[in-house]
């Protein structure tokens, strides 16, 4: 179905109507264009110390010098990074009266993942009761950690709170010159999550940005910093299954997670942004930088499902700095219509006896793209590393494309990497065994790509996963047959 | 004076050697061009990560080398498959040995590029093949065609197959401290017609030599060639081979790289199946020590549906050698039933060599079966101990786990002969003797 100019723009001016952005809002943004003196009034803005003025306007200085990375196998129309406004309060004012205001698809997908009527209120933006039930667990829950130990809140806080924690790690495992989007991060970063885990505690609970229901609207340069303390375990949820409808266009987030000694960190993300409509116009530009370092014993693992965004271009990456620390990494990659997505891990072996595995599953179907690019790196000191590396792709229709790039770079003999990849279609026999067995093509397919993707939403907190899969389902309905 | 201006400056005097009125030299003159315009790629271009051409570049090669001085046979023997007949076309220092060589003319072509280039008989062949498969865009494979001068020349027509294998041996004297030498050759297989071919580079002195060449083939509907690559240089040589096939219909073209020697070596080998039910096989060997390099960088272009390839590269790495593998399978949209393979294993047996391996996919098309499996590790101990346990010495019993390793590789080595002498020669670099031929 070809859109006439005319219908299309029609389309957007409707659009923008129905979910009247930037209007009616009592908006506190920035103008447009970036310079040091913008840097310099977030920093006011946020009420931050002399220390990380400077460091934003350090990371600025590096990003001026830097120049905008080419090299992933994506196409898009370059963001025009003095047209942006970077800072933006979030909004506190409901964009909608009721639920009958929010778009009826909308809902939909969100009665079909399960979300309960007021979380879905929350999540399209309606105004709720203030007596909400999770606003009140999320009260007790707060409670619990504080109890604990744990520290849990936005990075504004934790700057003004725990200046010397997050002055010791911010930039530890990222550094500002690390690449491109991280140095823009670095200076202009809105806000994020600050986590820390004292010594040998267990979190008790999933932590998740789900939970802060008062910090939302964190804007589209958030910072992430995870830091477990020796001996303690955190499992960390990101994101959520709900669509969600970003105003922002590009999204440069930096994630640092920092295992000390003996601990371990589990790192969950779902993420289903904005892909665009389905002849591709519009979506968000999800570049992300995502790094996690392990010392002695330490164990991070990464999980991940994308379904969204119009590009994503990220690698969640494990440093295994420290003997006998484990890296993790398990993706599902879900592209349709016009996606694209270049996604994959960096492995660094420094340790003695490190390991990692590597399990990524990408789905391609309409005319997406989806890439796996990843490194196993072993360094000549890393005696007995130990990879494993598998990485499916299952292609729906023949307009989309499956791609890998493995790169394998070792220096030292005792070393043992295994890596496998394989490119597939869902067979005709399975499908036609299902119908058989009277199940129809869709719910067939449904099934068969939970199958493929099992390996990895298993690795998922039990309430995600049953969503995770729901989610799967939605994002590839009407790509076959 | 770098090496890229210096070779761009005698394209001059290149020109006066040959006949500039010749259509060829529009195709030189262009390819000049690509070369003058990109220069040698560096390690920021992602296809040269991992293999840097720097030193090269610092050497002060001569690009025009003076006659050679001849060879006598008896001093060569050694590097011929003497054990059984074969044409034979021999360079020495880039320029034709006709005393060394065994040309015919007797229902195919085996003979000489230069001849070819030059007269008017095989005009209508070069017009339709010369430089139609070779990159326009890579720079080195420009900088051959613009010096592209000699090399060998093989065409066979329909339902025709040689009698006996073709030899083409490159050697150099040392005549010179330090040469630069661009062979190029182009293989015409027709219809249903056969081939068998053995390449090998060799220098005879430990001066520096750096052979950049170019191979086209192209097989016809049904064509069956297998290319064999000799690589066992000494440690002064230095090869960037560029190899592009092009596949018709149901032609089956294997190539075998048996890589154990030399500085450096870049292998650049290139399929294209442009037609149905095709077949194409890469296999190759690498044993390396103290300081060589070895990279494979592979391209199979899946562009018609129906066809299979099969990918199987093996590497042991001793000393500070480095190994390379890139191996890439693109797979057409049209190209549905599409059967693609590729295997890269590494064996590391030095704390100071480093394997390097990125085996990559490119799918468009979604009724295929393709995979890649990339594995680096060691010899199995336990292995290595029940042999010891039956009276092996150590050593003796890790060159068998290696032979072993290595064999898938030269199961499927169709000449004998060629077979035992390359047995010969990893039995040699792995610095054993056995008793027993595999």
């Amino acid at each position: 179905m070809a859109y006439t100019e005319e219908e299309l723009k029609k389309e957007l001016e409707t659009k923008e109507y129905e979910y009247g952005f930037y209007t009616d809002i009592e908006s506190d943004t920035f103008p447009k264009g970036l310079d040091e003196n913008i840097v310099r009034a977030i920093s006011k803005k946020k009420e931050e110390p002399e220390w990380m003025t400077e460091w934003r306007l350090e990371s600025f200085r590096i990003w001026k010098k830097m120049e905008e990375p080419e090299w992933a196998n994506i196409n898009y129309k370059k963001p025009e990074f003095q047209d942006i406004s970077y800072y933006s309060a979030p909004n506190k004012k409901p964009k909608y009266e009721s639920l009958d205001e929010v778009d009826p698809e909308l809902l939909d997908t969100f009665k079909r993942l399960g979300i309960p009527i007021e979380e879905q209120k929350k999540l399209a933006g309606v105004a709720v009761d203030i007596v909400m039930d999770s606003v009140s667990v999320a009260t007790t829950f707060k409670k619990t950690l504080a109890e604990r130990g744990i520290i849990f809140c936005s990075m504004a806080e934790a700057i003004r709170e725990h200046p010397e924690l997050v002055k010791k790690y911010i930039g530890s495992v990222v550094p500002q010159k690390d690449n491109f989007y991280a140095a823009l991060n670095s200076a202009v970063f809105s806000d994020g999550s600050f986590c820390y885990i004292p010594k040998g505690v267990r979190c008790p609970m999933e932590l998740s940005t789900y939970f802060r229901i008062n910090q939302a609207g964190t804007g589209q340069f958030e910072r992430t910093l995870v830091i477990a303390d020796e001996g303690s375990y955190v499992s960390y949820l990101e994101g959520c299954t709900a669509p969600s409808r970003d105003e922002n266009q590009l999204h440069a987030a930096v994630v640092e997670l920092i295992a000390l000694d003996d601990a371990e960190i589990k790192y969950s993300t779902v993420q289903n942004w904005f892909p665009g409509n389905k002849e591709g116009k519009g979506g968000v530009f999800n570049f992300v930088t995502k790094r996690g370092i392990c010392e002695k014993n330490a164990k991070i693992s990464w999980t991940q499902v994308e379904t969204g965004s119009a590009i994503t271009w990220k690698y969640p990456s494990c440093i295994l700095k420290g003997d006998n620390s484990i890296g993790e990494f398990y993706s599902i990659a879900v592209t349709n219509n016009y996606q694209q997505a270049d996604t994959g891990t960096k492995m660094i072996h420094l340790g003695k006896n490190t390991r990692s595995t590597i399990i990524s599953k990408g789905i391609s179907a309409g005319r997406s793209q989806n890439s796996y690019r990843g490194l196993v790196q072993v360094h000549s000191r890393a005696s007995n590393a130990r990879n494993f590396s598998q990485c499916d792709s299952l292609l729906m229709g023949n307009q989309c494309g499956a791609h890998t790039f493995p790169y394998i770079e070792v220096k030292n003999k005792t070393a043992q990497i295994e890596h496998e990849a394989t490119t597939s279609k869902i067979g005709e026999d399975q499908i036609f065994y299902c119908n058989q067995r009277g199940i129809d093509t869709e719910k067939a397919i449904a099934l068969i790509v939970n199958g493929f993707s099992k390996e990895v939403l298993n690795k998922l907190p039990m309430e995600f996963a049953v969503e995770a899969q729901k989610l799967l389902e939605i994002s590839l309905e009407g790509s076959v047959g | 004076m770098d090496l890229k201006e210096k070779l761009v400056s005698s394209f001059l005097a290149f020109e006066n050697t040959i006949d500039v009125d010749h259509p060829v030299h529009d195709i030189r003159s262009e390819a000049i061009k690509t070369f003058e315009d990109k220069g040698f790629p560096g390690r920021k271009e992602e296809a040269w990560k991992y293999t840097s051409l720097k030193q090269l570049q610092k050497t002060n090669f001569s690009i025009f080398p003076k006659e050679a001085e001849a060879l006598e046979y008896r001093d060569v023997k050694k590097y011929f498959l003497h054990e059984i007949d074969t044409y034979k076309i021999v360079f020495i220092d880039g320029i034709y040995s006709s005393y060394l060589s065994e040309t015919t003319h007797d229902g195919v072509d085996i003979c000489l590029l230069s001849a070819a280039l030059t007269k008017p008989m095989y005009k209508p062949v070069v017009d339709v093949y010369f430089n139609k498969s070779a990159a326009k865009d890579d720079s080195l494979t420009s900088l051959n065609t613009a010096f592209s001068k000699e090399g060998a020349y093989i065409y066979i027509p329909k339902h025709k197959a040689p009698i006996k294998p073709v030899e083409i041996l490159h050697f150099s004297s040392g005549s010179e401290s330090a040469i630069m030498l661009q062979p190029r050759n182009l293989i015409i297989v027709e219809e249903n017609a056969e081939l068998q071919v053995i390449e090998r580079h060799q220098s005879l002195t430990e001066n520096e030599v750096l052979t950049n060449s170019v191979t086209e083939i192209f097989a016809g509907a049904n064509a069956i060639i297998d290319y064999y690559k000799v690589q066992n240089d000494m440690p002064g040589a230095s090869l960037i081979d560029n190899t592009y096939i092009d596949q018709k219909g149901k032609s089956h073209v294997s190539v075998h790289t048996f890589a154990f020697g030399g500085k450096l070596t870049r292998n650049n080998l290139n399929f294209y199946q442009n037609g149905e039910y095709v077949d194409s096989t890469l296999k190759g060997v690498t044993i390396l020590d103290e300081k060589q390099h070895v990279d494979h960088h592979t391209l199979v272009h899946h562009r018609q549906p129906n066809s299979e390839s099969h990918q199987d590269y093996k590497g042991i790495f001793n000393d500070r050698a480095t190994g390379v593998f890139n191996g890439k399978i693109i797979v057409d949209e049209i190209a549905q039933k599409t059967n693609a393979f590729q295997q890269n294993n590494n064996v590391l047996i030095s704390d100071r060599a480093t394997v390097n391996s990125k085996p990559q996919l490119e799918i468009f098309a979604d009724d295929v079966k393709c995979s890649h499996g990339c594995t680096i590790g060691q010899l199995d101990r336990e292995a290595l101990f029940y042999l010891q346990t039956r009276g092996i010495p150590e050593k003796e019993a890790a060159a068998l786990l290696m032979y072993a390793f290595a064999n898938n590789v030269l199961e499927s080595v169709r000449i004998p002969e060629l077979k035992k002498r390359i047995n010969k020669l990893i039995a040699g670099k792995l610095e054993v003797r056995l008793g027993f031929d595999l």
